[in-house]
């Protein structure tokens, strides 16, 4: 059944990969759907396996076949589906689908929608080896899938060169990550002598003598894996950029999951990093810096879909913060509730370009709230939800982290709560001039501005409920004992007596009085008013609209350049990098090479041109040839 | 006095020079002349000069293995003069001559 869950999606892209053309484009719409859906049902029903009232199991383990064996290397292709794999399986097939459903509405004008698809499926199956793995080899193989899923995806329509270029940066900038992960995974086995997740933590658990050091050095060589990844600076430009591909992919890839994997990966080495306080305070200072960065740029980004690729960073390096500190649980519960409603939110604003036309800047928009009712009231959801409204999903799973910040750090906490401030200021920006005031599109008459049609607004209302109801995976102590931390006590189940691979060490309860949490929320939400009403003031009431790029000044006009980032990035590596090569083609190619090679051939022409003399078709000569060697031979004998 | 002693009062020597100049002759015909069907009379004349030679040795040394190779050479010799001046006869059929230095159709 396991298998069946993680070799569904894989068939599914075979067979729209290889005979997906001749299939009408409703078919392979529907057939790669139903692959991820039968898997959805398949880990819902794992999952039930796994949490049974009677005799709950640590893990479902199965072995396929050995991957590897290099003497004392033995690598297994196995799964193990426990705790952290199932809720990430869960997010993985149950928003797959949603996101596979949409897509057959959103690209069904698009002739490459079977390779569409076939990706689509390709990008679940790996990522589906990724979280279920039962090693870190199975980890690197999934890993390295979905970025070349991601590459593919971002690189769909391949024949806008600027897309192609971004989907270059990512596969760049992921590879940089990944030899990181790489170089981790050397020194895990070369310290501990196994990949395999059960055999290595109870080994880094029971071992006293390896020095810290080690420890340290592997969870930060296993972060720089995750900075690529989950698009944590330095490694988090590709993201944005990563906007070129199909909606969709940006909701499923590039918010949802494959993101989140650097968080899934950490959360899995949790017995690594705990016994490395200074990797977790890299990990928070990063994630905090990146969120902060992030949200800032987000502020000046007229793209509605930079707007949340920015908001993602944001998210995910809020999500690192909670790592840091040590709240494992805080940081998967907002991998969750993020999924909701940044699935949403972008699965929204394909609905808003779909109905535009292919429209994406924010400022050609206006006052769509009365032509797109239910893509508007989805959308508002989703804001709501994602600045921290009070019971919405996002409410619950942010103020979590930043009480974790509070009970680890207070200028973490004050910075956070800054970061998570700033949400509710580019969200309401993007959100308000998007949908109210008035339209303001002169090439694209307001009148054939349409809501989308039902397969894509009923993804829309399902993520839209889950926003909503999300919280309730984890609810926070303050509403009661019983109905609180489901999401905790299913981490932290010890497998009655089997050793715990995942949340070995007890989390640091966070132990705040109820007034100072009553008064952290009371902060949160009140940060949520300022920006709710300050941006309703500036964009709703007064109704202005966001200045062109070349009007910009000062501070807005560096946000609205990303700080510029990228430039750096080109001055400091990709230039040198390209004169470099300009350098090599020019003369290592160009001349040295091209000139050897050349020269065999023009080489052997010559002397071939020579040889085919003594070929004159004159029987004496051959005789005479014949006889010369002949007296050569009979004389080498002789002397 | 029987045959085969009077062969045997020529010295060894005598039989290999002249079987190397017979030989040397007809290399040299091969070599120099034109006339395809001289080419194939000196080829016979190498031919046979070994058999002499094979003959010569066989007598010499009492072992009658190399008379048994003159055999073998004759009769190939003969398959190879046949189809030799068979080739020959559609040659001249062809160009009204027999000579081989024309035949340089299968230069490179």
């Amino acid at each position: 059944m396991l298998t069946l869950m993680i070799f569904l999606p894989l068939i599914g892209f075979l067979i729209n990969g290889l005979v997906g053309r001749f299939l009408p484009k409703n078919v392979s719409g529907w057939l790669g759907t139903a692959a991820v859906l039968g898997s959805f049902v398949l880990a819902v029903m794992n999952f039930n396996l796994l949490t049974a009232e009677a005799g709950q199991l640590q893990s479902i383990h199965q072995k396929l076949f050995t991957f590897l064996h290099v003497g004392s290397l033995h690598v297994d292709f196995s799964f193990q589906f426990d705790r952290l794999s199932a809720v990430m399986t869960l997010i993985i097939t149950g928003i797959g689908t949603l996101i596979h459903m949409y897509s057959i509405a959103y690209m069904h004008e698009d002739e490459g929608l079977y390779k569409f698809f076939a990706y689509l499926n390709l990008f679940i199956f790996n990522m589906l080896v990724l979280v279920l793995g039962s090693n870190y080899m199975m980890l690197f193989f999934g890993w390295e899938g979905v970025g070349l899923c991601s590459y593919l995806l971002i690189g769909f329509w391949y024949k806008n060169v600027d897309f192609g270029k971004a989907a270059r940066k990512a596969f760049v900038m992921n590879r940089i990550g990944d030899l990181g992960l790489l170089l981790g995974l050397f020194l895990i086995y070369s310290t501990y002598g196994t990949f395999e997740y059960q055999d290595l933590f109870s080994k880094v658990f029971n071992n006293t003598d390896t020095s810290l050091n080690v420890n340290t050095a592997i969870a930060l060589l296993l972060f720089i894996g995750a900075m690529g990844k989950s698009a944590q600076i330095p490694l988090y430009t590709w993201l944005p950029d990563a906007m070129a591909g199909p909606t969709p992919v940006s909701a499923l890839i590039h918010a949802a999951t494959m993101v989140t994997a650097g968080i899934y990966l950490v959360i899995r080495s949790e017995a690594i990093y705990a016994l490395s306080p200074f990797a977790n305070e890299i990990v928070m200072w990063i994630g905090l810096s990146t969120s902060i960065l992030a949200a800032l740029i987000g502020l000046k980004q007229n793209d509605i879909k930079k707007v949340l690729a920015y908001s993602t960073v944001s998210q995910l390096g809020l999500m690192f913060i909670a790592l840091g500190c040590g709240a494992y649980t805080a940081a998967l519960f907002h991998v969750i509730t993020h999924a909701f409603f940044k699935a949403l939110l972008f699965l929204g604003s394909g609905s808003v370009i779909h109905g535009m036309h292919h429209e994406q800047d924010i400022r050609q928009m206006g006052g769509l709230r009365k032509k797109m009712p239910i893509t508007y009231l989805t959308f508002l959801i989703g804001t709501l939800a994602i600045t921290g409204f009070p019971f919405l999903s996002g409410f619950f799973s942010k103020d979590e982290i930043l009480m974790s910040a509070f009970a680890h750090n207070k200028l973490v906490f004050g910075l956070a709560l800054m970061s998570a401030g700033i949400t509710g200021f580019y969200m309401f920006r993007m959100f308000f001039v998007t949908f109210h005031g008035t339209y303001r599109n002169h090439h694209h008459a307001y009148e054939k501005v349409h809501e989308s049609p039902l397969l894509m607004t009923l993804p829309l209302l399902v993520l839209a409920v889950l926003s909503v109801i999300g919280g309730a995976v984890n609810l926070p102590h303050y509403l009661g004992e019983g109905i609180s931390g489901g999401l905790h006590h299913l981490l932290s189940f010890d497998g009655g007596g089997q050793f715990s691979p995942i949340l070995i060490y007890p989390e640091h309860a966070v132990e705040l009085s109820h007034t100072a949490e009553i008064a952290l929320l009371a902060m949160a939400i009140g940060v949520f008013v300022i920006a709710f009403l300050y941006t309703r003031n500036k964009y709703v009431v007064k109704g202005s609209v966001p200045e062109a790029d070349a009007d910009q000044q000062g501070m807005g006009k560096v946000l609205a350049n990303k700080f510029y980032v990228d430039e750096a990035y080109d001055m400091a590596f990709v230039a040198p990098l390209e004169s470099a090569s300009d350098v090599i083609t020019e003369y290592v190619d160009e001349k040295a090479l091209k000139s050897a090679v050349d020269g065999v051939g023009t080489g052997g022409y010559g002397l071939s041109k020579l040889l085919s003399k003594i070929q004159n078709g004159n029987i004496e000569y051959y005789l005479l040839y014949m006889v010369i060697g002949i007296s050569l031979l009979l004389a080498f004998n002789l002397f | 006095m029987s045959l085969l002693s009077i062969f045997n009062q020529v010295e060894i020597s005598h039989y290999i020079y002249l079987s190397t100049v017979l030989f040397s002759i007809g290399l040299f015909g091969v070599l120099f002349r034109r006339n395809a069907i001289i080419l194939l009379m000196c080829i016979e004349l190498m031919l046979n000069a070994v058999n002499l030679l094979f003959t010569a040795f066989s007598t010499y040394m009492g072992d009658a293995d190399g008379q048994i190779f003159v055999f073998f050479i004759m009769v190939v010799a003969a398959a190879e003069a046949a189809v030799g001046l068979a080739i020959l006869v559609l040659v001249y059929r062809n160009t009204r001559k027999t000579d081989v230095s024309f035949l340089d159709q299968l230069k490179g």
